[in-house]
Protein backbone atom coordinates (compact mmCIF):
# COMPACT_ATOMS: atom_id res chain seq x y z
CA UNK A 1 0.00 0.00 0.00
CA UNK A 2 0.87 3.59 -0.69
CA UNK A 3 1.37 3.99 3.23
CA UNK A 4 4.40 1.49 2.91
CA UNK A 5 6.30 4.23 0.62
CA UNK A 6 5.10 7.15 1.96
CA UNK A 7 6.32 5.61 5.52
CA UNK A 8 9.88 5.43 3.88
CA UNK A 9 9.89 8.64 2.04
CA UNK A 10 9.10 10.65 4.96
CA UNK A 11 11.64 9.06 7.47
CA UNK A 12 14.22 10.51 4.67
CA UNK A 13 13.60 14.20 5.37
CA UNK A 14 11.80 14.56 8.86
CA UNK A 15 14.11 13.72 11.62
CA UNK A 16 11.77 11.62 14.15
CA UNK A 17 9.09 10.43 11.56
CA UNK A 18 8.68 6.76 12.15
CA UNK A 19 5.81 6.55 9.69
CA UNK A 20 2.73 7.76 8.36
CA UNK A 21 -0.94 7.34 9.19
CA UNK A 22 -4.43 7.83 7.65
CA UNK A 23 -3.73 8.00 3.88
CA UNK A 24 -6.68 8.81 1.75
CA UNK A 25 -6.88 10.12 -2.02
CA UNK A 26 -8.84 12.98 -2.00
CA UNK A 27 -9.07 13.44 -5.61
CA UNK A 28 -7.54 11.46 -8.68
CA UNK A 29 -7.28 12.52 -12.39
CA UNK A 30 -6.29 10.17 -14.69
CA UNK A 31 -2.81 11.39 -14.28
CA UNK A 32 -2.32 13.23 -10.93
CA UNK A 33 -3.70 12.47 -7.80
CA UNK A 34 -4.11 13.98 -4.46
CA UNK A 35 -3.11 11.90 -0.60
CA UNK A 36 -3.51 13.73 2.61
CA UNK A 37 -1.94 11.69 5.32
CA UNK A 38 -0.47 11.91 8.69
CA UNK A 39 3.27 12.22 9.10
CA UNK A 40 3.72 9.79 12.90
CA UNK A 41 5.76 12.24 14.91
CA UNK A 42 6.75 11.79 18.45
CA UNK A 43 6.52 15.44 19.22
CA UNK A 44 3.07 15.70 17.64
CA UNK A 45 1.37 13.93 13.89
CA UNK A 46 1.70 16.36 10.97
CA UNK A 47 -0.35 16.60 8.59
CA UNK A 48 0.65 16.94 4.66
CA UNK A 49 -0.59 16.43 1.24
CA UNK A 50 0.91 14.01 -1.64
CA UNK A 51 0.40 15.62 -5.29
CA UNK A 52 1.92 13.17 -7.16
CA UNK A 53 1.30 11.21 -10.76
CA UNK A 54 1.63 7.79 -9.75
CA UNK A 55 4.24 5.89 -11.61
CA UNK A 56 3.95 4.93 -15.34
CA UNK A 57 2.46 7.92 -16.20
CA UNK A 58 4.43 9.89 -18.52
CA UNK A 59 4.65 13.23 -19.28
CA UNK A 60 1.87 15.98 -18.31
CA UNK A 61 -0.56 17.54 -21.07
CA UNK A 62 0.86 19.98 -23.23
CA UNK A 63 -0.29 22.93 -21.11
CA UNK A 64 0.55 21.70 -17.66
CA UNK A 65 3.66 23.52 -15.69
CA UNK A 66 4.42 19.84 -14.45
CA UNK A 67 4.53 19.12 -10.77
CA UNK A 68 8.50 19.73 -10.19
CA UNK A 69 8.26 23.56 -11.55
CA UNK A 70 4.23 23.63 -9.24
CA UNK A 71 6.50 22.46 -6.38
CA UNK A 72 8.76 25.51 -6.80
CA UNK A 73 6.30 28.10 -7.51
CA UNK A 74 4.83 26.74 -4.13
CA UNK A 75 7.46 27.45 -2.31
CA UNK A 76 8.13 30.49 -3.86
CA UNK A 77 4.82 32.18 -3.00
CA UNK A 78 5.48 30.25 0.47
CA UNK A 79 8.72 32.53 0.94
CA UNK A 80 7.28 35.52 -0.24
CA UNK A 81 5.18 35.38 2.61
CA UNK A 82 2.12 34.68 0.24
CA UNK A 83 -1.05 31.84 1.79
CA UNK A 84 1.02 29.17 0.29
CA UNK A 85 1.82 25.61 1.88
CA UNK A 86 5.10 24.98 2.66
CA UNK A 87 6.81 22.31 0.45
CA UNK A 88 8.68 19.35 2.49
CA UNK A 89 9.37 17.32 -0.29
CA UNK A 90 10.14 16.51 -3.76
CA UNK A 91 9.58 12.90 -4.77
CA UNK A 92 13.34 11.48 -5.87
CA UNK A 93 12.72 8.37 -8.10
CA UNK A 94 14.29 5.69 -5.03
CA UNK A 95 10.63 7.20 -3.03
CA UNK A 96 9.06 5.03 -5.85
CA UNK A 97 6.04 6.97 -5.50
CA UNK A 98 5.89 9.16 -9.26
CA UNK A 99 6.87 12.42 -9.61
CA UNK A 100 5.40 14.99 -7.59
CA UNK A 101 6.23 16.47 -4.09
CA UNK A 102 4.57 16.51 -0.47
CA UNK A 103 3.17 19.38 1.21
CA UNK A 104 1.92 21.17 4.64
CA UNK A 105 -1.43 20.45 4.53
CA UNK A 106 -3.41 23.62 5.33
CA UNK A 107 -6.87 23.03 7.10
CA UNK A 108 -9.97 24.93 5.44
CA UNK A 109 -12.76 24.97 2.94
CA UNK A 110 -12.34 24.63 -1.08
CA UNK A 111 -16.03 24.11 -1.88
CA UNK A 112 -17.33 27.23 -3.22
CA UNK A 113 -20.87 26.61 -2.49
CA UNK A 114 -19.71 26.24 1.68
CA UNK A 115 -17.81 29.21 1.36
CA UNK A 116 -20.58 31.45 -0.19
CA UNK A 117 -23.21 30.19 2.12
CA UNK A 118 -21.64 28.71 5.29
CA UNK A 119 -22.30 31.17 8.40
CA UNK A 120 -18.78 30.07 9.62
CA UNK A 121 -17.38 32.09 6.31
CA UNK A 122 -19.81 35.18 6.83
CA UNK A 123 -16.96 37.23 8.24
CA UNK A 124 -14.48 36.16 5.85
CA UNK A 125 -16.67 36.67 2.17
CA UNK A 126 -16.55 40.74 2.37
CA UNK A 127 -13.04 41.11 2.38
CA UNK A 128 -11.90 38.31 0.22
CA UNK A 129 -12.08 39.89 -3.20
CA UNK A 130 -9.69 42.75 -1.82
CA UNK A 131 -7.63 40.13 0.11
CA UNK A 132 -7.50 37.97 -3.14
CA UNK A 133 -6.28 41.22 -5.40
CA UNK A 134 -3.52 41.42 -2.97
CA UNK A 135 -2.26 37.67 -3.04
CA UNK A 136 -2.78 37.59 -6.78
CA UNK A 137 -0.65 40.94 -7.20
CA UNK A 138 2.12 38.94 -4.65
CA UNK A 139 1.96 36.45 -7.17
CA UNK A 140 2.79 38.52 -10.03
CA UNK A 141 5.47 40.24 -8.90
CA UNK A 142 7.43 37.07 -7.77
CA UNK A 143 11.29 37.50 -8.30
CA UNK A 144 11.21 36.84 -11.88
CA UNK A 145 15.16 34.88 -11.51
CA UNK A 146 13.78 32.31 -9.45
CA UNK A 147 11.09 31.22 -11.58
CA UNK A 148 11.21 27.81 -13.06
CA UNK A 149 10.67 27.60 -16.74
CA UNK A 150 7.18 27.33 -18.18
CA UNK A 151 5.28 28.24 -21.51
CA UNK A 152 4.35 32.12 -22.59
CA UNK A 153 1.19 32.67 -23.33
CA UNK A 154 -0.43 35.80 -24.82
CA UNK A 155 -3.94 36.19 -26.33
CA UNK A 156 -3.09 35.97 -29.32
CA UNK A 157 -2.38 32.18 -28.82
CA UNK A 158 -4.82 31.49 -26.20
CA UNK A 159 -7.43 32.56 -29.06
CA UNK A 160 -5.70 30.42 -31.43
CA UNK A 161 -5.59 26.99 -28.84
CA UNK A 162 -9.07 27.76 -28.08
CA UNK A 163 -9.89 28.05 -31.90
CA UNK A 164 -7.96 24.99 -32.65
CA UNK A 165 -9.39 22.88 -29.89
CA UNK A 166 -12.66 23.84 -30.70
CA UNK A 167 -12.79 22.98 -34.04
CA UNK A 168 -11.36 19.71 -33.62
CA UNK A 169 -14.57 18.77 -31.83
CA UNK A 170 -16.02 18.98 -35.08
CA UNK A 171 -19.64 19.83 -33.55
CA UNK A 172 -20.91 24.05 -34.95
CA UNK A 173 -21.91 26.47 -31.97
CA UNK A 174 -22.74 29.44 -33.08
CA UNK A 175 -22.70 31.18 -29.79
CA UNK A 176 -18.36 30.08 -29.37
CA UNK A 177 -17.67 31.19 -33.48
CA UNK A 178 -19.56 34.91 -31.86
CA UNK A 179 -16.92 34.87 -28.82
CA UNK A 180 -13.77 33.68 -31.33
CA UNK A 181 -14.57 36.40 -33.22
CA UNK A 182 -15.22 38.53 -30.91
CA UNK A 183 -12.04 37.90 -28.93
CA UNK A 184 -9.84 38.44 -32.46
CA UNK A 185 -11.53 41.58 -32.86
CA UNK A 186 -10.63 42.78 -29.60
CA UNK A 187 -7.34 41.19 -29.04
CA UNK A 188 -5.43 43.93 -26.85
CA UNK A 189 -2.65 42.79 -28.79
CA UNK A 190 1.05 41.58 -26.30
CA UNK A 191 0.81 42.99 -22.74
CA UNK A 192 3.43 45.80 -21.81
CA UNK A 193 4.38 43.39 -18.66
CA UNK A 194 4.54 39.84 -18.61
CA UNK A 195 4.57 38.20 -15.49
CA UNK A 196 4.58 34.69 -13.62
CA UNK A 197 0.50 33.78 -14.50
CA UNK A 198 -1.32 31.32 -11.49
CA UNK A 199 -3.70 30.31 -14.24
CA UNK A 200 -6.01 28.76 -12.70
CA UNK A 201 -6.85 31.05 -9.76
CA UNK A 202 -10.42 30.60 -8.42
CA UNK A 203 -13.28 28.95 -6.52
CA UNK A 204 -12.19 25.69 -6.14
CA UNK A 205 -8.23 26.14 -5.80
CA UNK A 206 -8.47 28.47 -3.17
CA UNK A 207 -8.48 27.02 1.08
CA UNK A 208 -10.39 29.29 3.02
CA UNK A 209 -10.89 29.50 6.51
CA UNK A 210 -13.03 32.20 8.73
CA UNK A 211 -10.48 34.29 8.42
CA UNK A 212 -9.80 34.37 4.78
CA UNK A 213 -7.72 32.88 2.21
CA UNK A 214 -4.97 30.48 3.79
CA UNK A 215 -3.77 28.65 0.83
CA UNK A 216 -3.75 29.05 -2.97
CA UNK A 217 -3.26 25.84 -4.90
CA UNK A 218 -2.69 23.89 -8.04
CA UNK A 219 -0.41 25.78 -10.35
CA UNK A 220 -0.73 23.35 -13.16
CA UNK A 221 -1.83 26.24 -15.36
CA UNK A 222 0.99 28.32 -14.48
CA UNK A 223 2.50 30.36 -17.32
CA UNK A 224 4.06 33.89 -17.86
CA UNK A 225 1.47 36.04 -19.62
CA UNK A 226 -0.18 39.12 -19.15
CA UNK A 227 -1.17 39.60 -15.67
CA UNK A 228 -4.34 40.54 -16.29
CA UNK A 229 -5.46 37.22 -16.99
CA UNK A 230 -5.80 36.23 -13.73
CA UNK A 231 -8.00 39.11 -12.51
CA UNK A 232 -10.47 37.68 -15.49
CA UNK A 233 -10.31 34.37 -14.92
CA UNK A 234 -11.66 34.55 -11.26
CA UNK A 235 -14.55 36.98 -12.75
CA UNK A 236 -15.84 34.23 -15.02
CA UNK A 237 -19.16 33.35 -13.79
CA UNK A 238 -18.96 29.67 -13.62
CA UNK A 239 -17.07 30.09 -10.08
CA UNK A 240 -19.73 32.60 -8.77
CA UNK A 241 -21.68 29.26 -8.13
CA UNK A 242 -25.37 30.81 -8.46
CA UNK A 243 -24.42 34.36 -6.83
CA UNK A 244 -24.02 36.31 -10.39
CA UNK A 245 -24.16 39.71 -9.40
CA UNK A 246 -20.89 39.22 -7.08
CA UNK A 247 -18.14 38.88 -9.96
CA UNK A 248 -15.51 38.25 -8.39
CA UNK A 249 -15.67 34.03 -7.10
CA UNK A 250 -19.71 34.93 -6.50
CA UNK A 251 -18.43 36.27 -2.86
CA UNK A 252 -17.07 40.41 -4.05
CA UNK A 253 -16.30 43.29 -6.54
CA UNK A 254 -14.30 43.94 -9.14
CA UNK A 255 -13.66 47.65 -7.69
CA UNK A 256 -12.53 45.77 -4.07
CA UNK A 257 -10.52 43.01 -6.54
CA UNK A 258 -8.44 45.38 -8.17
CA UNK A 259 -8.34 47.96 -4.97
CA UNK A 260 -6.58 45.02 -3.68
CA UNK A 261 -4.61 44.34 -6.54
CA UNK A 262 -3.34 48.07 -6.17
CA UNK A 263 -2.78 48.49 -2.80
CA UNK A 264 0.11 45.53 -3.44
CA UNK A 265 1.57 48.12 -5.71
CA UNK A 266 -0.04 46.79 -8.98
CA UNK A 267 -2.08 48.65 -11.49
CA UNK A 268 -5.30 47.15 -13.14
CA UNK A 269 -6.42 47.62 -16.46
CA UNK A 270 -10.22 46.77 -16.30
CA UNK A 271 -10.26 46.37 -20.17
CA UNK A 272 -7.88 44.08 -20.47
CA UNK A 273 -9.61 42.08 -17.28
CA UNK A 274 -13.16 42.00 -18.89
CA UNK A 275 -11.42 40.88 -21.94
CA UNK A 276 -9.63 37.80 -20.20
CA UNK A 277 -13.07 37.41 -18.55
CA UNK A 278 -14.82 36.51 -22.01
CA UNK A 279 -11.69 34.53 -22.79
CA UNK A 280 -12.22 32.75 -19.89
CA UNK A 281 -15.71 32.19 -20.31
CA UNK A 282 -15.58 30.81 -23.30
CA UNK A 283 -12.36 28.38 -22.18
CA UNK A 284 -14.62 26.83 -19.39
CA UNK A 285 -17.23 25.81 -22.34
CA UNK A 286 -14.12 24.69 -24.62
CA UNK A 287 -13.25 22.78 -21.31
CA UNK A 288 -16.07 21.18 -20.91
CA UNK A 289 -16.96 20.17 -24.60
CA UNK A 290 -13.49 18.39 -23.72
CA UNK A 291 -14.54 16.64 -20.57
CA UNK A 292 -17.20 14.96 -23.43
CA UNK A 293 -14.58 14.47 -25.95
CA UNK A 294 -12.83 12.27 -22.99
CA UNK A 295 -15.89 10.63 -21.74
CA UNK A 296 -16.43 9.00 -25.41
CA UNK A 297 -13.45 8.47 -26.14
CA UNK A 298 -12.37 6.97 -22.71
CA UNK A 299 -10.24 6.38 -20.45
CA UNK A 300 -12.72 8.27 -18.25
CA UNK A 301 -16.02 7.11 -18.69
CA UNK A 302 -17.72 8.52 -16.17
CA UNK A 303 -21.17 10.05 -15.93
CA UNK A 304 -19.57 13.39 -14.53
CA UNK A 305 -17.54 13.63 -16.92
CA UNK A 306 -20.21 12.97 -19.35
CA UNK A 307 -22.67 15.82 -17.54
CA UNK A 308 -19.92 18.63 -17.48
CA UNK A 309 -20.42 18.04 -21.35
CA UNK A 310 -24.16 19.61 -20.82
CA UNK A 311 -22.98 22.19 -19.09
CA UNK A 312 -21.27 23.51 -21.94
CA UNK A 313 -24.37 25.57 -22.69
CA UNK A 314 -23.93 27.74 -19.50
CA UNK A 315 -20.96 29.18 -20.81
CA UNK A 316 -22.99 30.05 -23.84
CA UNK A 317 -25.96 32.04 -22.18
CA UNK A 318 -22.56 33.79 -20.09
CA UNK A 319 -21.05 34.92 -23.33
CA UNK A 320 -24.24 36.11 -24.71
CA UNK A 321 -24.93 38.08 -21.23
CA UNK A 322 -21.71 39.42 -22.21
CA UNK A 323 -21.70 40.16 -25.66
CA UNK A 324 -25.16 40.57 -26.60
CA UNK A 325 -26.97 41.92 -23.41
CA UNK A 326 -30.61 41.98 -23.64
CA UNK A 327 -32.13 45.44 -22.89
CA UNK B 1 -45.43 0.25 -32.37
CA UNK B 2 -43.77 0.06 -29.39
CA UNK B 3 -46.03 -0.46 -25.97
CA UNK B 4 -46.09 1.45 -23.16
CA UNK B 5 -44.94 2.79 -20.86
CA UNK B 6 -43.26 4.72 -22.48
CA UNK B 7 -39.12 6.08 -22.07
CA UNK B 8 -40.37 9.45 -19.70
CA UNK B 9 -42.09 7.38 -18.21
CA UNK B 10 -39.79 5.10 -17.16
CA UNK B 11 -36.72 6.79 -16.71
CA UNK B 12 -38.29 8.75 -14.05
CA UNK B 13 -39.82 5.95 -12.45
CA UNK B 14 -36.53 5.36 -12.24
CA UNK B 15 -34.90 8.02 -11.11
CA UNK B 16 -37.61 8.63 -8.23
CA UNK B 17 -36.68 5.24 -6.84
CA UNK B 18 -33.11 6.78 -6.70
CA UNK B 19 -34.20 10.20 -5.51
CA UNK B 20 -36.46 9.02 -2.64
CA UNK B 21 -35.18 4.98 -1.58
CA UNK B 22 -31.15 5.17 -2.25
CA UNK B 23 -30.39 8.59 -1.75
CA UNK B 24 -30.75 8.37 1.86
CA UNK B 25 -28.58 5.00 1.94
CA UNK B 26 -25.83 6.11 0.62
CA UNK B 27 -22.54 8.28 1.98
CA UNK B 28 -19.63 9.76 0.71
CA UNK B 29 -18.47 10.09 -2.67
CA UNK B 30 -21.08 7.63 -3.84
CA UNK B 31 -23.38 9.69 -2.82
CA UNK B 32 -22.20 13.05 -5.14
CA UNK B 33 -21.85 10.05 -8.06
CA UNK B 34 -25.83 9.27 -7.33
CA UNK B 35 -27.17 12.84 -7.44
CA UNK B 36 -25.01 13.14 -10.84
CA UNK B 37 -26.35 9.86 -11.89
CA UNK B 38 -30.28 11.15 -10.88
CA UNK B 39 -29.06 14.88 -12.66
CA UNK B 40 -28.69 12.74 -16.02
CA UNK B 41 -31.98 10.97 -15.85
CA UNK B 42 -33.54 14.13 -15.13
CA UNK B 43 -32.06 15.90 -17.97
CA UNK B 44 -32.93 13.07 -20.12
CA UNK B 45 -36.72 13.18 -19.19
CA UNK B 46 -36.20 16.93 -19.71
CA UNK B 47 -34.82 17.20 -23.03
CA UNK B 48 -37.25 13.89 -24.22
CA UNK B 49 -40.49 17.03 -23.79
CA UNK B 50 -38.57 19.52 -24.87
CA UNK B 51 -36.36 19.23 -27.90
CA UNK B 52 -38.50 18.11 -30.58
CA UNK B 53 -40.07 21.68 -30.46
CA UNK B 54 -37.27 23.25 -29.53
CA UNK B 55 -35.54 21.90 -32.42
CA UNK B 56 -38.50 22.58 -35.28
CA UNK B 57 -38.24 25.99 -33.90
CA UNK B 58 -34.75 26.16 -34.51
CA UNK B 59 -34.61 25.27 -37.66
CA UNK B 60 -37.28 27.99 -38.68
CA UNK B 61 -35.30 30.43 -37.71
CA UNK B 62 -31.94 28.96 -39.07
CA UNK B 63 -33.95 28.24 -42.45
CA UNK B 64 -35.03 32.27 -42.06
CA UNK B 65 -31.17 34.01 -41.24
CA UNK B 66 -29.70 32.02 -44.04
CA UNK B 67 -32.51 31.77 -46.46
CA UNK B 68 -30.80 27.87 -46.42
CA UNK B 69 -32.45 24.29 -46.02
CA UNK B 70 -31.12 21.40 -44.80
CA UNK B 71 -30.41 19.53 -41.32
CA UNK B 72 -30.34 21.03 -38.10
CA UNK B 73 -26.37 20.69 -38.43
CA UNK B 74 -25.85 21.61 -41.52
CA UNK B 75 -27.37 25.12 -40.92
CA UNK B 76 -25.61 25.56 -37.73
CA UNK B 77 -22.65 24.65 -39.68
CA UNK B 78 -23.63 27.12 -42.25
CA UNK B 79 -24.46 29.94 -39.75
CA UNK B 80 -20.95 29.08 -37.62
CA UNK B 81 -19.11 29.86 -40.44
CA UNK B 82 -20.49 32.84 -41.42
CA UNK B 83 -19.94 34.07 -38.08
CA UNK B 84 -16.04 32.89 -38.41
CA UNK B 85 -16.09 34.38 -41.57
CA UNK B 86 -17.62 38.01 -40.22
CA UNK B 87 -20.54 37.92 -43.11
CA UNK B 88 -23.17 37.62 -40.11
CA UNK B 89 -22.72 39.32 -36.95
CA UNK B 90 -25.07 40.91 -33.99
CA UNK B 91 -25.97 43.86 -36.36
CA UNK B 92 -27.85 41.14 -38.45
CA UNK B 93 -31.62 41.16 -38.25
CA UNK B 94 -32.50 38.15 -36.59
CA UNK B 95 -29.21 36.94 -35.20
CA UNK B 96 -29.04 37.80 -31.89
CA UNK B 97 -32.65 36.63 -30.83
CA UNK B 98 -31.74 33.42 -32.74
CA UNK B 99 -28.88 32.90 -30.31
CA UNK B 100 -30.92 33.77 -27.50
CA UNK B 101 -33.91 31.94 -27.86
CA UNK B 102 -31.44 28.71 -28.98
CA UNK B 103 -29.43 29.24 -25.98
CA UNK B 104 -32.63 29.96 -23.75
CA UNK B 105 -33.82 26.53 -25.37
CA UNK B 106 -30.52 24.92 -24.32
CA UNK B 107 -30.28 25.86 -20.85
CA UNK B 108 -33.89 24.93 -19.98
CA UNK B 109 -32.92 20.69 -20.97
CA UNK B 110 -29.32 21.26 -19.90
CA UNK B 111 -29.41 23.33 -16.36
CA UNK B 112 -32.51 24.94 -15.85
CA UNK B 113 -31.22 26.12 -12.37
CA UNK B 114 -28.59 28.00 -14.10
CA UNK B 115 -28.27 31.29 -12.01
CA UNK B 116 -28.31 32.99 -15.60
CA UNK B 117 -30.85 30.89 -17.05
CA UNK B 118 -33.58 32.10 -14.38
CA UNK B 119 -32.06 35.44 -14.80
CA UNK B 120 -32.78 35.59 -18.20
CA UNK B 121 -36.22 33.81 -17.94
CA UNK B 122 -37.29 36.46 -15.20
CA UNK B 123 -35.92 39.40 -17.23
CA UNK B 124 -38.13 38.33 -20.52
Amino acid sequence: MIETELGRCVAAFCAGATGVTGAAKLSGGASQETWTFDIVHPDGNIGAILRRAPPGYGAAPGRAAGLDAEAVLMQLAHDAGLPSPKVMHVLRPEDGLGRGFIMARVEGETIARKILRDEQFASARPNLARQLGRVIAGIHSLPRAKLPQLRSMSATKEIADLEREYRSFDWPRPVFELALRWLRDHDPGPSSEVTLVHGDFRNGNLIIGPDGVRAVLDWELAHFGDPMEDLGWICVNSWRFGEIDKPVGGFGSREDLFAGYEEAGRKADPDRVMFWEVMGTLRWGVMCCGMMQRFRQGPDHSMERAMIGRRSSETEIDLLRLLAPRA
Amino acid sequence: MQDEPTPTELIKAVADFLRNEITPAIKGHNAFKLRVGINALDLVTRQLALAEAGDTAEAARLKQLLGADGSLMELNRALSEKIAAGEVDLQTPGLADHLWQTTMDKLAVDQPNYASYKRELGAK
